[in-house]
């Protein structure tokens, strides 16, 4: 009796044709005729309150009795954050936006069960003022490919049956049965895949020499450490998505014949630590993972590792140290990783997008991947659309886009009528790139030539209230909070840096301080041990490259053009615009406004903060900031 | 038939390669045979008409660390199409590489490095000695009354040749120093007062106290106050 109950209870896998089986008995179960509703639980949503609507979709649908009715699922990020929580309503994928818990039961009466469209909940796009109904046609999603995320809208992370249902681990049993590791490995060569966490070395390549290393043991490793501000499309693959993840690293362990996975993820993402944890879970128990893995003999099993905090171990021989539970310091990497990695073993390091790529090129084959992109990068890249833009949010395009159609095609432009200034690219060591160069085709070797980079994908844009002296100092002093302190050149160069650039912005910058800069650059550049020192000046040049009157208005003049080095500006009021309305001397926490009633203001240039409420708080323009 | 320089011995002419391990590099365009496994700044060591690589993190005692990055020198392993900057001190000499020591794009690297060094370390003698000797009169930028540059000799010391690790470096970037279990003001029982490393350290910044234990480069930041103090910059910089 017991063996009988064990024996229904073991979900485990024991061959290809279990697999298959379960897949077509999970697809003949589902009705059709049901309602799919999926509001979107990644972390963007929950902060703008996916959870409450998700939890009024639970109550509603219980109170009704609508289980029969509808297929109800949280899913993963589905990109468009700005307008979140999102709720698409299948089969035809009607697209609210910023969904309230007090529109759930509407949503149900009107579209789910009657089919009517609620307008209101509808996305309008701001240049043609037109009403959206279906996902598909939303300009943001329209331009898109999205082949690794586009399963994140549609499948419930937390249940390895809906990633299976969609097809999921049939590349590993393709891997495992009908390929072997070096085809495998030829496969991913062949493809033209190139690694996705910045530096963009081909993928096929460091499969082979892993594979050919010498060693028994080995291992491999995924980088969810994904710390650039600005940057989250790991997190939310890691968060929608998790078993294409997993999938990639079996297949990868597979091919260069490891046994033990590790992915090393932030600790500051609770949701995708707590969604990789349960798939792991459920891959063990279909016998994904662990041994004898769907009969084939092959064993391998992740284990989670969470990092500390540190941004620099998200570079892989931190990442080593910090797994080895060393102080996270990188390491020189004259003897590749591939050959000598954690605790000195043959270790394959890829990053998290990397990994999700894979299964999809053993699925549908690398001639068919390598026809997307461009020459030398293949494939689509995930960018994280964020700082002055209309739609930000998670944008999966091919190699080879402009920033322009990204910005302005997929991003919808800036808002407010503002003016782009420029888009900085690759995260904080990325560089920023100005209007003039917008027609760049977008890819690792386009990006590296204007000296910035591909990065993890962080892609910040600014417009003209945006001082880019600033930028730089805030760019320089994170990288100088990060920098580990090992090496001299970045430990000391860019303390200076940051020096340099804070007197700048306060107006006490010296003409010789960019040549200082340059060469500070340089030494960065030439002798810091680690990519993060190498790449940390890319602010500063990129921006002394292309905004060289920013810096010089802000050192020979000391005139913050954009205003907003506070030291640089002043407020004044314009007199004849003035009505004596007294509205910005109420809101003046110094009290350095002055006037009678119906009488134009003055300020007290002693008492002022150069706050700027004054300014926000004028209704007829009459503050001025020079 | 190609002459080369053996360690510390005249030129030779290597008509067969006795020793299988042996490899052969130029070094400043100079044929050197040296046995495999080491690493250039080894390599290069004792051998005559080859200039000193200044290195200060480096010692024969412990493994190399890369922190100091002066002995960085540039090499080529495509026989001279393409040099790139490494540091000397992990690099291992491999089988045809070229390698130059001493020329302009170094010197100017090393320049810069020991400039940033003597703003932070005015004081220290060997600093001082590196500064004349690559030009460098006075720092552009702000000085230090430091003495440690934080090379790790110590700690590599203690954990390495004395097994005891009772020094450790602590936190990052600037914040970074060499500190005792805790941030404690004094060495505890874990030290054994060997005095390793106030003999590894190439400043002079541990010395050996009366009590039969180093004293530790001053802490900038007793533990207690990182915190408070991360806020406040962390407040600067967002009212900045």
């Amino acid at each position: 009796m017991i063996e009988q109950v064990k024996k229904l209870l073991d979900k485990k896998l024991k061959n290809v044709e279990e697999l298959e089986q379960l897949r077509r008995s999970i697809l003949d179960s589902r009705d059709a005729s049901r309602t799919t509703v999926s509001v979107c639980g990644g972390t963007g949503c929950r902060a703008s309150g996916a959870e409450a609507v998700v939890e009024a979709f639970a109550e509603e649908i219980e109170k009704r009795e609508l289980q029969v009715t509808i297929e109800f699922r949280e899913t993963g990020c589905h990109g468009f954050c700005e307008r979140g929580p999102v709720v698409v309503i299948g089969p035809k994928k009607i697209f609210y936006q910023r969904v309230k818990p007090e529109d759930v039961s509407e949503i149900i009466t009107e579209t789910v069960l009657k089919g009517n469209i609620i307008t209101r909940l509808l996305y309008t796009d701001p240049a043609t003022s037109e009403e959206i109904t279906y996902e598909s046609d939303v300009p943001f999603y329209k331009r898109q490919t999205r082949l690794i995320l586009g399963a994140n809208g549609e499948i419930d992370p937390t249940d390895i049956e809906q990633y299976i249902a969609a097809g999921g681990y049939s590349a590993l049993s393709k891997a495992l049965f009908q390929l072997n590791p070096e085809k495998i490995v030829n496969e991913i060569t062949r493809a033209g895949l190139r690694g996705r966490g910045g530096g963009g070395f081909p993928t096929g390549r460091k499969w082979q020499s892993c594979r050919a290393a010498e060693g028994d043991i080995k291992y491999v490793l995924c980088n969810a450490d994904e710390g650039d501000p600005g940057a989250y499309q790991d997190r939310s693959i890691l968060e929608g998505n998790p078993h294409s993840v997993i999938e990639g690293m079996i297949i990868g362990a597979y091919a260069i014949g490891a046994q033990q996975g590790y992915i090393y993820v932030r600790n500051e993402y609770p949701l995708a630590v707590e969604h990789a944890r349960l798939a792991i879970e459920q891959a063990m128990d279909y016998g994904l993972l662990g041994e004898n893995i769907l009969g084939s003999g092959f064993n391998f099993k992740i284990t989670i590792n969470k990092g500390g905090g540190a941004f620099v171990c998200g570079e892989s021989s931190a990442l080593i140290a910090s797994l080895e539970g060393k102080i996270g310091e990188p390491k020189a990497k004259y003897v590749h990783m591939s050959e000598k990695g954690l605790w000195d073993r043959p270790s394959l390091l890829n990053n998290v997008k990397t990994w999700a790529n894979v299964p999809l090129i053993i699925n549908k084959g690398a001639d068919w991947y390598s026809k997307i992109g461009t020459a030398g990068s293949k494939g689509t890249m995930i960018f994280s659309l964020v700082g002055k833009i209309n739609n930000s949010g998670l944008v999966e395009v091919p190699m080879g886009i402009t920033l322009r159609e990204m910005i302005y095609d997929i991003g919808g432009g800036i808002p407010g009528g503002k003016k782009f200034k420029a888009v900085q690219t690759g995260g904080p060591s990325g560089g920023c790139i100005p209007e003039e160069l917008l027609d760049t085709h977008v890819d690792f070797d386009e990006l590296t030539k204007l000296g910035s980079m591909m990065g993890s994908g962080g892609m910040i844009v600014m417009d003209e209230d945006n001082c880019m002296v600033d930028v730089a100092r805030y760019f320089i002093e994170f990288l100088k909070g990060e920098s580990c302190g090992k090496c001299i050149p970045c430990r000391e160069g860019l303390a200076k840096m940051s020096d340099i650039l804070s007197r700048i912005t306060h107006g006490e910058g010296k003409p010789e301080d960019l040549d200082t800069m340059m060469d500070l650059a340089e030494i960065l550049n030439t002798g810091a041990l680690c990519a993060l020192g190498r790449t940390a000046a890319n602010p500063v040049l990129s921006t002394i490259k292309y905004f060289k009157d920013e810096y010089m208005a802000h050192i020979n003049e000391r005139k913050c053009p954009p205003g907003v080095c506070r030291e640089l500006i002043t407020y004044s009021i314009d007199s004849e615009k003035c009505t004596g309305c007294g509205v910005c001397a109420r809101a003046c926490s110094t009290k350095a406004i002055s006037g009678n009633k119906r009488e134009p203001h003055v300020i007290n240039q002693g008492m002022c903060i150069k706050c700027g409420v004054c300014y926000d708080s004028c209704k007829f323009g009459a503050v001025i900031k020079q | 038939m190609t002459k080369y320089w053996i360690s510390g011995e005249k030129s030779v002419d290597i008509t067969e390669a006795e020793d299988n391990n042996v490899v052969h590099l130029s070094v400043d365009d100079k044929n050197i045979a040296v046995s495999g496994g080491q690493t250039i700044l080894e390599a290069v060591q004792r051998m005559p008409g080859i200039g000193d690589i200044p290195a200060l993190c480096y010692h024969p005692a412990v493994r190399p660390y890369g922190a100091c990055r002066l002995c960085t020198v540039e090499v080529s392993e495509d026989g001279g199409k393409s040099f790139r900057f490494v540091a000397a001190c992990l690099y291992p000499a491999r089988d045809g590489i070229i390698v130059r020591t001493n020329t302009e794009k170094v010197r100017k690297l090393r320049k810069g490095i020991i400039e940033l060094l003597l703003a932070r370390c005015p004081s220290a003698k060997v600093v001082q000695e590196l500064a004349k000797e690559y030009g460098v009169e006075k720092p552009r930028f702000a000085l230090g009354d430091n003495n440690c540059i934080l090379c790790g000799l110590c700690v590599r010391a203690c954990q390495e040749i004395i097994g005891k690790s009772a020094i450790s470096l602590v936190n990052r970037g600037i914040y970074k120093e060499v500190a005792a279990p805790f941030y404690a003001y004094e060495l505890g029982e874990e030290c054994i007062g060997c005095g390793d490393c106030a003999f590894v350290c190439p400043t002079g910044a541990i010395t050996m106290g009366a009590n039969g234990k180093p004293t530790l480069p001053k802490v900038k930041i007793p533990y207690a106050e990182i915190g408070a103090m991360m806020s406040k910059e962390k407040l600067s910089a967002s009212q900045g």
